[in-house]
């Protein structure tokens, strides 16, 4: 009976030094981090690789056609239109969305009773331009009648139609991307109060103006955080999805059918899941190519503290 | 002209300036507020004026109806209800997770910290379609579970915000607690979890905000009319088949907005913390 009884504490005594051990506890913390990663990032993108190689519609069972999607996908005119369509909208709208960003936050440095005041007025388009609401007001701001085009007639332009014609249909969906520079205003407000007084001060003395004060202090100072905001606003650029599934539907004749609202129309209203794998997956391959080069580019103009000494 | 009043100019230049910039910048949302109490001839005609000429708070009733007999009462519940939930589990969930990266030593940690921060820069529309087959494989379309799920078991930008926080509590209060006999899982729970206050209401704000202005998830997500959510009943209005009721529908776009704005209001400063952060330091 003893010799049960010590064997027994020895036994609870082990299982709690188990459990208070630092590398138990760690994982237990980790978690849900391990099954999230495990359940919802890799086996969807490791099954999403082998739909991409099957003909699939929900209910039905997949068949597998090996390149046939990929193959398809490089002769389909409608997606080669979408790549080109995806990438003229981020490279208008995430650099004018960064450059305003950055514009404005120098102005706000300036420090007054008010500036708390005016920031907030600036950051209320990001705070709600995401929603559906102002995505609503946006498509009514652009409509015959709008406002735009009131003021394009008052100024004696004349009305445009916006949403009819390819070739400036992507206008609205670039302005009310850039509208919403708010984020990426505070964050570079924080890198501005970061710059110690003393650069400027130094270089006033060494007799360099503004224009020259800005770009050999103020930018290399701020290049991580242009980093940062280059690199969310480029991966979210890439996915943008609801802007133009509210206010264009894709149209006029495909001239806003972004990457992501194609490859949702191929999965959830053609029904073509195999399909729409495939393009998941040139999607990401795509915009992983185009961080790391983001990253590997980075090394040439942006500079950490430790470099400086 | 002297020093002192050309300042003066400059300044009052300056404050003009800023000012009419950010008019022009919230423009769009007073006209929606304002169009809330026109009508559609008063909205598609006055397009320049934020005086609406009647005020026509039938708007709001009208709006509140819904469509089929669903009023926007169970669309604001759905809201709440899926809003509240995710971001508790957001909340939780990254705490956890942050605390074994930001504060525990075992081995395995630096890969998976590295994996978090690739998911961070993995684009979510990715993911959109082969998440989706496996949920209707588990038959859980339509239901609102895949919208909830994930937030319980991490949300990366969190974690990697409450890390940062936490890098900067001291380690010496972990250090003493220990020495004291305190267990890793209660210097989680009594030191470190409420030294990160500010940090939970920054992550409770923008997930918030996420979540409420959610709408392709709901879309893919919820097929029953009595289960929408507040953004995919807006866009009902758009979808109608009749002429857009565009009164009733910027009445029910300004009502959504209010849980928004009024966080705003109070956790300005939380808000503005959380996102300059997680782009600093980085």
């Amino acid at each position: 009976m003893k010799k049960v009884k010590s064997t027994d504490g020895k036994r609870i005594s082990s299982i709690k030094a188990l459990i208070y051990n630092e590398t138990t506890a760690g994982y237990l913390f980790a978690l849900p981090f391990i099954i999230g990663f495990l359940g919802f990032t890799i086996v969807p993108i490791l099954s999403s690789f082998y739909y991409s190689f099957t003909d699939y519609s929900l209910g039905n069972k997949a068949s597998w056609i090996g390149l046939n999607n990929y193959i398809t996908l490089m002769g389909d005119k409608r997606f080669w239109n979408s790549v080109y369509v995806t990438f003229k909208y981020v490279l208008t709208s995430v650099p004018l969305k960064l450059i305003f960003a950055l514009f404005i936050a120098m102005i706000m440095t300036r420090k007054t009773r008010l500036t708390g005041f005016y920031r907030s007025l600036y950051y209320v388009p990001s705070l709600i331009g995401g929603s559906i609401a102002v995505t609503l007001v946006w498509k009514e701001l652009f409509s015959r009648r709008g406002l735009i085009n009131q003021l394009l007639g008052m100024a004696g332009i004349g009305r445009v139609s916006w949403f009819g014609n390819q070739k400036v249909a992507l206008i609205p969906l670039i302005l009310l991307t850039v509208w919403q520079f708010g984020s990426s205003m505070i964050i570079f407000a924080a890198g501005l109060k970061q710059i110690p007084t003393t650069y400027y001060e130094a270089a006033k003395i060494d007799g360099a103006n503004r224009r020259k004060s800005f770009f050999k202090i103020t930018l290399p100072c701020l290049s991580p955080v242009i980093l940062y905001n280059l690199v969310m606003q480029t991966i979210s650029a890439f996915m943008t999805f609801t802007q133009a599934f509210v206010i264009t539907s894709g149209g006029p004749n495909d001239a806003t059918n972004f990457y992501a609202l194609y490859m949702y129309n191929n999965a959830f209203t053609y029904r073509k899941m195999g399909y729409a794998s495939a393009m998941s997956w040139i999607m990401l391959v795509f915009i992983s190519i185009i961080t790391l080069l983001i990253f590997k580019s980075s090394k040439y103009w942006v500079f950490n503290e430790s470099d400086k000494e | 002209m002297s020093l002192k009043s050309k300042k003066r100019i400059s300044n009052i230049t300056y404050h003009l300036l800023v000012l009419i910039g950010g008019f022009i910048m919230v423009y769009p949302v007073l006209w929606m507020i304002t169009g809330s109490l026109k009508n559609n001839t008063e909205i598609l005609n006055g397009a320049l004026s934020l005086v609406p000429p009647n005020w026509r708070w039938e708007n709001f009733a009208r709006g509140w109806r819904g469509f089929g007999g669903i009023s926007f009462a169970t669309y604001f519940r759905n809201s709440i209800i899926i809003t509240s939930i995710a971001t508790f589990g957001t909340v939780i969930s990254s705490a956890c997770i942050a605390y074994s990266f930001a504060r525990l030593k075992y081995p395995g940690r630096k890969f998976l910290f590295t994996m978090m921060i690739m998911t961070m820069l993995l684009p979510g529309q990715v993911l959109l379609i082969p998440t989706y087959i496996i949920y209707n494989k588990l038959g859980l379309v339509p239901s609102p579970i895949p919208l909830l799920l994930p937030h319980f078991l991490g949300q990366a930008f969190f974690i990697y915000q409450m890390m940062q926080f936490m890098a900067g509590i001291p380690r010496e209060l972990d250090e003493a607690a220990f020495v004291d006999g305190c267990s890793r899982y209660s210097i989680f729970t009594r030191i470190i979890v409420p030294l990160l206050k500010p940090s939970v209401i920054t992550t409770i704000i923008i997930q918030f905000y996420w979540k409420w202005d959610d709408f392709q998830g709901p879309l893919v997500y919820l097929s029953q009319p009595t289960s929408y959510t507040v953004s995919i009943a807006l866009k009902l209005f758009a979808d109608s088949t009749s002429r857009t009721d565009y009164g009733a529908m910027f009445a029910m776009s300004t009502i959504s907005l209010i849980p928004v704005f009024l966080i705003f209001l109070f956790f300005n400063r939380y808000l503005t913390e959380g996102i300059s952060t997680s782009g600093l330091k980085g």
